[in-house]
């Protein structure tokens, strides 16, 4: 019973220290330096290159 | 150090020239903030893992192609675009509605196993014995013929036929026979439910 009052809610257990894995970073940041978008008569195309 | 004396709007701008280190400082930078918000929504890992990448895919799009606008509100615009995806994933939930096992709700108070449990098997027991022993207060004709009608579920046309009287007699004896267990019932407050 007690346990039941004193349990935190939903949003107060959330960790405020959680971060994105390692991977989910590297990704990011591979991808970025993939990218390229190129300016061809006023039109943008996107280009992933690898 | 570049990561705490460089503004937001200072690596944005660098990124947005070519500085591909800058993007890495923003999201070191902001990683936290922005994961632990989306997490705060959708409290699950995985999918606040491709929430975050999706926000960050987006950014990374915005940024190369020269279509964000630097006012000093980087954070701000970033914590939007996350917001917005996660709008979007729980619309896509919604089209396919499941049941999340949390504290706030539990499924398996809803449903429930249609078998007894020991307490309900116990109690069921005991009514049983107690219609039992009802039943051997009843006159004999009425009795027999309840217990061929509830306990052997004979129809009353072979009731009639084994008992030698007439399918009406067999009917007049079943319901005397009721009458009676209720009587027996009420007199001595005896409480039959399960």
């Amino acid at each position: 019973m007690q346990k039941m009052y004193f349990e935190t809610s939903r949003s107060e257990r959330v960790n405020k220290n959680l971060v994105p894995k390692e991977e989910t970073i590297k990704f990011l940041l591979d991808y970025s330096k993939a990218l390229s978008v190129i300016d061809y008569n006023k039109l943008k195309f996107e280009a992933l290159l690898n | 150090m570049i990561e705490n004396k460089t503004t937001d709007a200072q690596l944005v701008s660098a990124y947005m020239k070519g500085d591909e280190s800058s993007i890495s400082v923003l999201i070191t930078r902001h990683k936290q903030r922005i994961y632990s918000f989306i997490y705060s929504k959708v409290f699950d890992r995985d999918v606040a893992e491709d929430i975050f990448q999706d926000t960050f895919i987006k950014v990374i799009k915005t940024l190369k192609r020269g279509a964000y606008n630097e006012e000093g509100k980087f954070i701000p615009w970033v914590m939007r675009i996350s917001h917005n995806l996660v709008i979007d994933h729980f619309r896509k939930n919604n089209r396919m509605p499941k049941f999340e096992n949390n504290t706030d709700f539990n499924i398996f108070s809803v449903l429930s196993d249609g078998s007894l449990n020991a307490e309900k098997k116990m109690i069921k027991g005991q009514v049983e014995e107690d219609v039992r022993r009802i039943i051997q207060e009843l006159p004999e004709d009425q009795k027999e013929v309840l217990m061929m009608r509830v306990y052997k579920e004979m129809s009353f046309k072979d009731i009639s036929e084994q008992t030698g009287v007439s399918i009406n007699t067999a009917l007049g004896r079943m319901r005397y026979a009721l009458i009676n267990l209720r009587k027996v019932i009420d007199k001595h407050n005896i409480v039959l439910t399960n």
